[in-house]
């Protein structure tokens, strides 16, 4: 009865979506109120029924449901509840739901949030939400129905995919998720200004906390994302440059444009058919990823080659929502128009730079990750694209951005001259470059590459903290506390996010230059050194989980002959069938050290020799410590009071005009 | 002119979206042997049931036959094995087995139990062989022609449906050029 009731709501959202899709844009082009009026009780209808639907499907794999096919074949009895829950977006049907569910709910916000919006803009957004909502809503109904019924039902569940069994995997396609579907709010704002005709710093305005919202979730999901293959895969690495990751990373890279075009578009009213196109293109990155990871063109042939319906499905919906914007795009864009002029040496120009430059290093992983997939359309052969290429092409893009960031947040609009930055950043140079020619030798050995990624995060970090100086110490305001509060919430999140960057960078760039990775194999009471640190294998003992049996491997750390740590990598057999390594590590703010088991290696068995991963990795997590910053970053910004403000005061000034 | 700026996007994205529809029907997983249209790797294994005699892809010249590599510890080489007695019993190509990182006691013991659809079988016990013709996963078949040139390889079990439509119709092909 459940999950019918939770199909029934699907229908009932599909059927309201298109309502919502449909009525509010005729409504705006005849400006007929009665019509409009109808957007927000559509998209918040809509919402509680999905998430009516999706509470279905969660209790189905709560109560384990087996008569329902997705459960079935993705839960299991001995499955501890907190993954039966999250089960609920472990498989292909209940993660397109939860997709779903947040373009709702991103629309719901939306409407909650916009009271001050003009009638018109707003009835078109949640119109352009609605008509995404349609597409999606048609596929999970016609070829992913997440509540169809096995007849007759199973005994027993096949057990949730043994990696996706753990704490990261819970929360990470939800913030995921939450960023690729954020963007849709950007292009909806970017469609109903194109259909307007009307783009404006107001409009800019009105999107960007959205835009920053997306974005800093997005960020968190994608870390999570690195930091879970990190621990769960075993092998030390934090990204592969695999399609599926690449697929998140391609709208980060546009979104990342995106967040700094709206910026100019508002201050200065440049940029605008730029930023439209910004918006367009973030979001059909993201509707692109879900299509490359959900079609199995470029990952798994199986998920496709069992129901072509899936893919075709999507890319019809890519082509109907990313060529139906760009064709709109293509007609109105000239009427947008352009905007106020800017020296070849501003702000604003700085901007344009890192637009391009962000864009550009996008485009390299789009041909990176469908290289192969032309190839072989074209009948040219196979092969693979890795991580060699991707590196090599991005390193030259991102070292002159992560350098302009340190200039960048100095320089003023329109126009700056050169030698005033020079003067004014002369330290914050001074003192990276000397830190970071320095800095290697404590390590060991100098590398050029270790010396220039170094000096670039610290240059940052150098210039950030010039930039607050100078800022406050020309601040009219008496006091530390005043002058703190003379700047707004978006500067401070601002330079926080560039901050992150610059922890990414220096995290990036010890991992590379001073990780070291040892494959070796101990036998009992052997033990390898690497640095101070003594790792000693004592051997192997049985453990019993909830759903699986396995080994764990007893790996003393010492140092000076002292065990300071002990490391219990695992080895799990899972009652579905399927094993995996859990990898042990011990997490510091210099580095981690990481164990994992590989095989035994000696006809003793499990008893005898193993071979081991030993692997010290120094400032690794830094890397995902940079993207909080960024995440928080964000998230700090779009809390800027004036976000909340800006749009009553238009207003204000909009009947003050007319009363003038 | 200057609208044509904004109709670029959209032409990017036409080709992309064409790139994608004909790569949904491409299997990304299918690695194609480097080896087909080039020459056998030349070889000389001592046969199963006589190891005294050796066979070569040089003593098949002249006829068009299969290379089937399988071993008694190759779950999916049971799959495939009715389909080869069938084949064997057709009498329309020969068949020589390629016995993979095997025992001759088990390999034997397996073809008395299973049938033998192979007009002999060489041993490969340390799959030096299996490494030159880029064996990676058992049973592999190769279609080898008359000249002694591999014209297809099947990775993993010959299902009926690429023996019908690939392997027999090449076969026939082939023999006769």
């Amino acid at each position: 009865m459940i999950p019918e009731l939770g199909h029934f709501a699907l229908i009932l959202a599909v059927l309201v979506a298109l309502v919502q899709g449909v009525l509010p844009l005729i409504g705006a082009q005849r400006r007929d109120a009665t019509l409009m009026a109808l957007a927000k009780p559509a998209i918040r209808t809509q919402f509680l029924l999905i998430a009516f639907a999706f509470g279905c499907l969660m209790y189905s794999f709560a109560t384990s449901d087996f008569s329902v096919a997705n459960v079935a074949e993705h839960s299991n009895t001995q499955l501890p509840m907190r993954y039966r829950i999250a089960a609920t977006w472990g498989s292909h049907e209940g993660s397109l739901l939860l997709w779903a569910l947040m373009l709702a709910g991103w629309g719901a916000a939306v409407s909650l949030r916009s009271r001050n919006l003009p009638d018109v803009l707003l009835s078109r957004v949640i119109a352009v939400m609605g008509l995404v909502s349609v597409g999606f809503l048609s596929f999970l109904l016609f070829t992913s129905n997440p509540f169809l019924r096995l007849m007759p039902a199973a005994a027993e569940g096949q057990d949730l995919n043994p990696l996706l069994q753990d704490p990261g995997m819970v929360i990470h396609p939800p913030m995921l998720y939450m960023g690729y579907v954020g963007f849709s709010i950007a292009f909806a704002f970017a469609i109903a200004a194109l259909l307007g005709g009307r783009l404006d710093a107001t409009w800019a305005r009105w999107s960007r906390p959205w835009t920053t919202a997306a974005w800093s979730f997005l960020t968190i999901g994608i870390a999570l994302g690195s930091w879970w293959s990190y621990y769960v895969l075993g092998w030390g690495g934090w990204w592969f440059w695999d399609p599926v990751e690449n697929a998140s990373f391609m709208p980060w890279l546009v979104g990342t444009a995106l967040l700094h075009s709206l910026a100019v578009t508002e201050k200065r009213g440049t940029f605008k058919n730029w930023t439209v196109l910004l918006a367009i293109v973030a979001f059909s990155l993201s509707l692109m990823g879900t299509f490359l990871v959900r079609s199995g063109v470029l990952t798994s042939v199986h998920a496709f080659a069992t129901d072509p319906a899936r893919g075709v499905f999507i890319l019809i919906f890519l082509a109907i929502v990313i060529g139906g914007s760009l064709t709109l795009y293509a007609i109105r864009a000239g009427a947008v128009g352009g905007g106020a002029a800017f020296a070849m040496i501003s702000r604003e120009s700085m901007l344009l730079a890192n637009n391009v430059l962000l864009v550009v290093a996008c485009a390299s992983v789009v041909l990176g990750t469908l290289y192969p997939l032309f190839l072989d359309a074209l009948n040219l052969g196979k092969l693979s694209v890795g991580p060699p290429y991707f590196e090599a092409v991005f390193f030259p893009l991102m070292a002159p951005l992560v350098f302009l960031m340190g200039i960048g947040p100095l320089a003023s609009w329109r126009q700056v001259k050169l030698p005033d930055l020079a003067t004014r950043l002369k330290w914050a140079f001074m003192v990276a470059a000397v830190t970071s020619v320095l800095l290697p030798f404590t390590f060991g050995h100098w590398s050029p590459l270790v010396a220039l990624g170094l000096f670039l995060g610290l240059w940052v970090v150098a210039a950030t903290i010039t930039a607050i100086w100078q800022r406050l110490s020309r601040a009219p305001q008496q006091g530390l506390a005043a002058k703190l509060a003379a700047n707004s919430a978006a500067w401070y999140g601002m330079l926080l996010a560039h901050m992150g960057i610059a922890v990414f960078v220096i995290g990036v760039t010890l991992v590379k230059g001073y990780g070291v990775e040892q494959n070796v194999p101990l036998d009992v009471g052997q033990g390898v050194t690497i640095g101070v640190d003594t790792f000693t294998f004592r051997g192997v003992a049985p453990i019993t989980g909830p759903n699986y049996q396995g080994l764990a491997g007893v790996v003393e750390v010492s140092r000076n002959g002292k065990v300071v740590e002990t490391l219990r990598p695992e080895k799990r057999a899972y009652n579905s069938g399927m094993t995996m390594t859990d990898a042990a590590i011990d997490y510091g703010f210099f580095g981690d050290r990481y164990v994992s088991l590989g095989e035994p290696i000696t006809d003793k068995g499990d008893s005898g020799a193993w071979s081991l991963r030993v692997y010290v990795k120094p400032f690794v997590d830094w890397i995902w410590g940079g993207a909080f910053l960024m995440a928080m970053g964000g998230f700090i910004a779009m809390s800027d009071r004036r976000y909340r403000l800006a749009v009553k005061q238009s207003l204000a000034g909009l009947a003050g005009a007319r009363a003038a | 002119m200057k609208s044509l700026r904004f109709v670029l996007p959209l032409a990017v994205f036409l080709l992309l979206i064409g790139f994608l529809y004909v790569g949904l029907y491409r299997d990304p997983r299918e690695v194609p042997s480097p080896l087909v249209n080039k020459p056998a790797p030349a070889f000389s294994l001592a046969q199963l049931d006589d190891p005294a005699k050796k066979l070569g892809p040089a003593d098949m010249k002249g006829q068009v036959w299969l290379l089937n590599v399988w071993a008694s510890w190759c779950v999916s080489c049971r799959e495939e094995h009715p389909l080869l007695v069938q084949l064997a019993q057709a009498n329309i190509v020969p068949v020589i087995g390629l016995n993979y990182k095997d025992t001759n006691a088990l390999g034997k013991k397996w073809l008395a139990d299973n049938g033998d659809p192979y007009k002999l079988s060489v041993v490969d016990a340390d799959g030096r062989v299996g490494i030159d013709l880029g064996v990676y996963g058992v049973p592999e078949t190769f279609v080898v022609d008359k000249s002694g040139v591999i014209r297809y390889k099947q990775i993993g079990p010959i299902t009926a449906e690429a023996l019908q439509q690939k392997i027999l119709p090449l076969v026939r092909e082939l023999q006769k050029s």
